[in-house]
């Protein structure tokens, strides 16, 4: 009688201790990934899966001892899509922390259902000045950079090369009109003409072209990305403009340079553009980062890629800060808020709006020693620059 | 501010854009016309004979060779498609042909992302086709001259066809009243199979030619599909003679309107509000053309049906 009482009274107190016990520590963490598997833009999704592969290895695929698991999930360049897969992840799933968005409007549609989960949400591209500013939120960080930034360090370049006039072509939908009102908000010579085209659909820019030369500028500005980049290199070379140097945001990069070798458009070679990170960036992390990826999946990982990199970092760090507690988020914010993870773009801060303050390079193209064409930094052109839309955003810094 | 090269030279991008147009519409006029089947796969076939000519191009390393070989090989799938696909589908309606056709647009998407993977491939040019010829101060890219060219004496070769031999007057009357030329005996369905089997060699080219200036990728048929449509609803259901009218207009109307409608917006309205209106103008400029079109002549231009 009196054994049973024993086991009786530790039974009880095994079920009022255990679940303590286990929200104490969690079994497993969950990492929901948002990206593109499927269509012309699969490719982004490849890299940056692959760059998560290579981060989950160097943590041993472990985040404060416990077992990681990341779950992909394809939202095909479709809000309606990634805003469902983004609730699949959280309430089927039930993952800890989402991750990945490389669309700002697949980002915008998910928002609210990541918000709402209370849930971290750890952007690895989108860089929309919404996010930036008024629909900033507490556990929404970004690994990026906010869109403005990076033609806005091109529009500096180009004042420091001397260029004194200008003309603009872009793609006319959201991001084209941002990278277009970026480059004309720090550029101070003239903008001689500028065409925004049709997305995604037009990719054959004759009568662009024919224009741009005869407005005779000193350069050309373009931001297009994904298959619209080989296009423009192709027909700017044909229509015989290689002599007015090209100057581009988002379109030339470790996912285009192979694709731009292989149909040899040498006007590729030595063309600038700007980007808060770059293959040879000389940290210790990219460093490690770049080789192990380049030996692993045999090509370059592009900006993307280092972005997811950082990203899974960053989790495994607030992870390790509250030792494997996922219900203390304050504690795992504050741990976020202070950017001490490895990053591949060595050290950096947040901004009141949770985006990155950062430096911003120059790149050119270049062959490497094999041979293969890639980027390399030529200079610093911002040091801890941040987005103008931070003042927009409520949320104040108190770290 | 006006500058009379700029203007030739858009016309010149403008007929090279509307001859690749017509290729393409060329074949899928007389589909329409003649077999009253809507085929939305037509743009499978453009997309197939880029991937075939780009790969024939990336092993052998001759894009002529690449081509070459598109065609006959297209020209087979298409005949294979026709008798094995599409025949069944004739005495059925449209919305059933429209679902089998887009359920093919499917297929070939995904079939190509199996062979070829997501990506698409690149067709690196001879380099005699790299450069450009300067006429009148304006340099022309060789590419685009032979695109012109190829285009011309398709457009020709098709005319001759079409006005000049039996096979030619088959299709004409299959078109205006198909009826007819099968209570006079004729087998109808082989001129099916052989309208389609050009259509679908066209295409090809048409894929074939664009794939060194714009990407060959998954979808590419679906783009220019939809600019296809509309040149043969201005030029005619069913008249080659319109779908060349139809193309031209098309391409050239395009590149104006891409090249001079913020320019003229500017003339009348603050710079902000031409700069937001010119673009979206210009990509509505050929559906507002349609329209005045179907207004006048609900038809098309050339009508092809007589009963």
């Amino acid at each position: 009688m009196k054994k049973i009482l024993v086991y009786g009274i530790s039974a009880l107190a095994l079920c009022f201790t255990a679940p303590y016990a286990i929200a104490a520590k969690a079994k497993k963490i969950k990492i929901g990934f948002v990206t593109t598997l499927s269509g012309g833009a699969g490719v982004i999704g490849k890299d940056m899966r692959q760059s998560v592969e290579i981060a989950l290895d160097h943590l041993g695929k472990k985040m404060g001892g416990i077992p990681v698991e990341v779950l992909f999930e394809d939202d095909q360049v479709k809000p309606e899509v990634g805003k469902q897969k983004t609730e699949k992840l959280l309430n089927k799933d039930k993952v800890d922390f989402l991750s990945g968005f490389i669309w700002s409007h697949v980002l915008l549609a998910s928002r609210n259902s990541a918000v709402k989960s209370g849930k971290f949400l750890i952007v690895s591209n989108a860089g929309t000045s919404k996010i930036a500013g008024r629909l900033c939120h507490k556990n929404i960080f970004s690994t990026s950079w906010q869109n403005d930034q990076v033609p806005m360090a091109l529009g500096e370049v180009l004042n420091k090369r001397g260029v004194k006039s200008l003309y603009i072509v872009a793609p006319n939908y959201a991001a084209g009109r941002d990278m277009v009102a970026g480059v004309e908000r720090t550029f101070k010579g003239k903008v001689l003409g500028k065409d925004l085209t049709k997305w995604p659909t037009q990719l054959d820019f004759s009568a662009e072209l024919a224009k741009a030369r005869a407005a005779n500028p000193e350069g050309v500005f373009i931001f297009y990305p994904g298959r619209a980049t080989n296009a423009f290199f192709r027909q700017y070379a044909q229509a015989g403009m290689t002599k007015t140097p090209l100057y581009s945001v988002f379109s030339v990069d470790s996912l285009s340079l192979p694709k731009l070798q292989q149909a040899k458009l040498q006007n590729v070679l030595g063309t600038y553009s700007t980007q808060f990170w770059s293959p040879d960036l000389d940290t210790p992390v990219n460093k490690k980062f770049v080789e192990d990826y380049r030996t692993k999946f045999n090509a370059y990982p592009s900006h993307y890629g280092a972005q997811s990199y950082d990203s899974i970092m960053m989790i495994a760090d607030a992870v390790k800060a509250v030792g494997g507690d996922l219900s203390k988020m304050d504690a795992m914010r504050d741990q976020m808020r202070k950017a001490s993870y490895p990053s591949v773009r060595g050290d950096f801060s947040y901004g009141n709006n949770h985006f990155p303050i950062q430096d911003f390079y120059l790149r050119e193209v270049i062959k490497d020693s094999n041979g293969n064409w890639t980027t390399k930094i030529v200079q610093k052109v911002y040091e801890n620059h941040q987005d103008v839309y931070a003042k927009k955003c409520k949320m104040k810094k108190s770290w | 501010m006006f500058d009379p090269n700029l203007l030739f030279e858009q016309f010149f991008n403008g007929l090279q854009l509307g001859l690749l147009l017509f290729l393409l519409a060329a074949g899928l006029t007389l589909v329409f016309g003649i077999m009253d089947m809507m085929n939305l796969a037509h743009g499978s076939l453009y997309m197939l004979g880029a991937y075939v000519a780009a790969q024939i191009t990336l092993w052998t390393g001759s894009f002529v060779l690449g081509v070459a070989v598109s065609l006959p090989v297209i020209l087979l799938l298409g005949v294979c498609l026709e008798a094995g696909l599409l025949r069944p589908l004739y005495a059925r309606g449209h919305l059933d042909q429209v679902l089998a056709t887009f359920g093919m647009i499917l297929f070939f998407n995904e079939f190509v992302r199996l062979v070829w993977g997501p990506e698409g491939i690149e067709v690196p040019l001879p380099d005699f086709l790299k450069g450009n010829i300067v006429i009148f101060d304006i340099p022309l890219p060789n590419y685009r001259l032979v695109v012109i060219g190829v285009g011309l004496i398709v457009a020709l070769m098709m005319y001759l066809l079409v006005t000049r031999t039996r096979t030619g007057m088959l299709i004409r009357a299959g078109a205006s009243n198909r009826d007819m030329v099968q209570a006079l005996g004729i087998d109808i369905n082989r001129v099916f199979t052989l309208v389609f089997g050009i259509g679908a060699a066209l295409a090809a080219l048409a894929g074939a030619l664009a794939g060194p200036i714009l990407a060959v990728t998954i979808g590419m048929g679906e783009n220019i599909l939809i600019q296809v449509l509309v040149v043969i609803v201005i030029g005619g259901i069913g008249s080659i003679r319109g779908a060349f009218v139809g193309a031209m207009l098309i391409g050239i109307i395009d590149i104006l309107g891409r090249s001079f409608l913020d320019t003229f917006f500017k003339l009348f309205l603050p710079v902000n509000a031409a700069e937001t209106a010119g673009p979206a103008v210009a990509s509505m400029l050929i559906y507002i053309l349609m329209a005045a079109v179907l207004f006048f002549k609900p038809q098309g231009l050339f009508p092809a049906k007589t009963g």
